[in-house]
This record gives structure tokens, sequence and C-alpha cells, in this order.
């Protein structure tokens, strides 16, 4: 097991450098309406990209998947919470993939 | 020595994040015991990366057996994105936040934790930033807990289920801003078409993963930005800086 621990400890170094170095090594305010507006739209961005196509992948069925996507895109639309949403996501492919 | 309010704030705004992680670092404990990993490295890891893409994709290279070289740089082009939060939120906290507390804290930052962060209104203070990040790190690790423990007994037709979680809560918190926001659903419209552009034109496969995220994320963004430039307390004259 010592090679999967270093593995995860340079892991863990690879996600926690991105995190602060930019926290650490800008300390003035940037002006620039551009540069401000890009970083307020990166979370959107980001999310998107990491969510689709993959998310037709995340339950080994793609009918499954498709029905749960719809589920979840449906609870978020009704503005539930980040816990109703995952679950009720789940509990949709779960139940289509009995019925499929 | 902290503020106290402030923390309790904070911690009260990480709350519904640490419930939507529980199901989803439950599904992490499953993958990585399930696929041999011994209960204390699956915590581990979830304690000491706190991620999710990141973290999945470098664990299914580990039980895939891949070399160190590869794993560590596909997690770091995972993760690449949080340099854009990091660098964004240096701009929302508090100027006196001192160094050794920017660490800290931003072992925290997460897609969930900062999306929260950046809609809070006005400076964000060290104390409220450690609130914030202190359910999310229990959710995340207890979750794994429970996963990597109950990993055995567990039907595939619920750990299959399980799988959309993660996607879910991504979900559950881009969607409600694009309702309200014409500007970002059209950012996030443009960033999924790019990543199904490079995923799927034969020319682009060469591309990976963690590349398409990064690709499709920095576009879409500057797109959005040249575009819809968004015009906040700033009372001096706006200097356009166009960098993409």
């Amino acid at each position: 097991m010592l090679k999967p621990f270093i593995a995860v400890l340079l892991m863990a170094l690879v996600t926690y450098l991105p995190r602060v170095l930019p926290l650490v090594l800008f300390r003035k305010e940037i002006k620039s309406t551009f540069i401000m507006s890009f970083l307020k739209y990166v979370p959107y961005a980001v999310l998107g990209a990491l969510t689709f196509p993959d998310i037709f992948d995340s339950t080994g069925d793609y009918m499954t998947a498709i029905i749960g996507t719809i589920v979840a895109l449906f609870l978020a639309f009704r503005e539930k919470s980040l816990v109703i949403v995952a679950v009720g996501a789940i509990i949709a492919v779960y139940v289509s993939g009995l019925v499929i | 020595m902290i503020n106290q309010k402030q923390f309790t704030y904070g911690f009260r705004k990480g709350l519904p994040i640490a419930f939507g992680y529980i199901p989803v670092s439950f599904t992490f404990g499953l993958m990585a015991t399930g696929g041999g990993l011994p209960l204390w490295l699956a915590i581990f890891t979830s304690l000491s990366n706190l991620t999710s893409a990141g973290q999945f994709a470098g664990t299914e290279l580990i039980l895939a057996g891949a070399g160190l070289l590869e794993i560590t740089l596909t997690t770091f082009i995972i993760n690449i994105r949080y340099m854009l939060m990091s660098f964004s939120l240096s701009q929302k906290i508090e100027s006196k936040i001192t160094v050794k507390q920017r660490l800290l804290f931003g072992f925290g930052i997460t897609d969930e934790t900062f999306t929260i962060a950046s809609l809070e209104q006005g400076k964000l203070t060290y104390a409220f930033m450690l609130g914030l990040i202190t359910g999310p790190i229990a959710g995340w690790t207890l979750g794994t807990a429970m996963g990597a423990l109950i990993s055995e007994s567990l039907p595939l037709s619920i750990s299959n289920a399980m799988g959309i979680a993660l996607y879910a809560m991504f979900i559950a918190i881009i969607v409600p801003p694009s309702k309200k926001s014409r500007p970002i659903l059209i950012i996030v419209l443009l960033s999924v078409l790019i990543t199904i552009g490079l995923k799927y034109i034969p020319v682009f496969s060469f591309i990976s993963g963690g590349f398409r995220i990064i690709i499709a994320t920095v576009l879409s963004a500057c797109v959005g930005a040249a575009i819809f430039p968004v015009k906040e307390e700033s009372k001096d004259n706006e200097e356009e800086v166009k960098t993409c």
C-alpha cells in the first residue's frame, strides 16, 4: 500500500497548491472589468463542463442516467437544496433501473 | 481570536454543502474500497484531497495501476480550475487576512464552497471562510467512511444509482443562477457545447478530459466577459483588458 499512499499524497499536493497559490500571491485588487467578469463566470463554466456530457456515463446505463438528469434539472429548476437534488436523482436512477 | 458570529454564519452557509457531499463521498468510499483500497486510505484520500472530480479520477488511476506521474498530472490538470477560484477569492476576501490564514482556509476551496462564498455580499472575513469549510470537510470525510464501510454489502443497482450524485449536485448549483441570469445561462451552454465538441469531434480526440474542462471554461468565461461585462461597485473608469 506504499505506492497508493504516495500517489494520494501527491494528489493532495497538486490539489492544495492551485487552491492557495493565487490567494497568497495576489494581494492587490484588480480593477479590470474584463478580468472581474471573467472570474465571476468561471464557476458556472467549470461546473457546466464537468457535468455534461459526463453525467450520461455516470450510472452505467444511458437511459437511467438521462432520467436521473431530467429529475435533477427539474428539482434544481424548482430551486431545491443540494441534498434534495442529489438524493432525488439517485432515487430516479434506482427506480428507473428496476423498471427498465 | 476569530469572530464567533462570522464563523457561525459561515458554518450555517456550509451545512447544505456538507449534506450534499454525503451521497457523493459515499459513492467515492464505495468505489475506492470496492476497487481494493484499504478503508483508512479511502478516508485519508477524502480528508487530504477534499475534491470531487480530481480525487475520483486519481483514485481510478491508482486502482488501474497507473504510474505516479500520470496520476499526479491528471489530478493537477483537473484541479487547475481551483486557481481561477482562488484568484477570484483573493479579490473578494478582506485584504488584512494574513498569509498563514490564507494557507489554512484555502485548503477548503471547492466548487461548492467557492460558489457560496462568491454569492455573499461584501468582503469575506477569515472567520466566515473557516466556518464555511468546516461542515463540508466533515461531510466529505464522513460520507467516504460510510461508503467504504458499507461497500461490500451494498447491491450494485444502488451503487450505480449513486454515481449520479456528484453531477446532480453540480446541477443544483448551476441551474438557479442560470434561470435568473441570461448571460450565465449562455455561458453554461457554451461551455457544455465546447466540451461536447472537444470530446466527440475526432480532430480533438488527443485532448484529455482534464484539458477539455480547462479549454471550455476559459473560452466560455472569456466570451462571457467580453459580451456581458459585469459592472459592479467600481467608481473608477473601467479599463478594458482583453487577454483572451
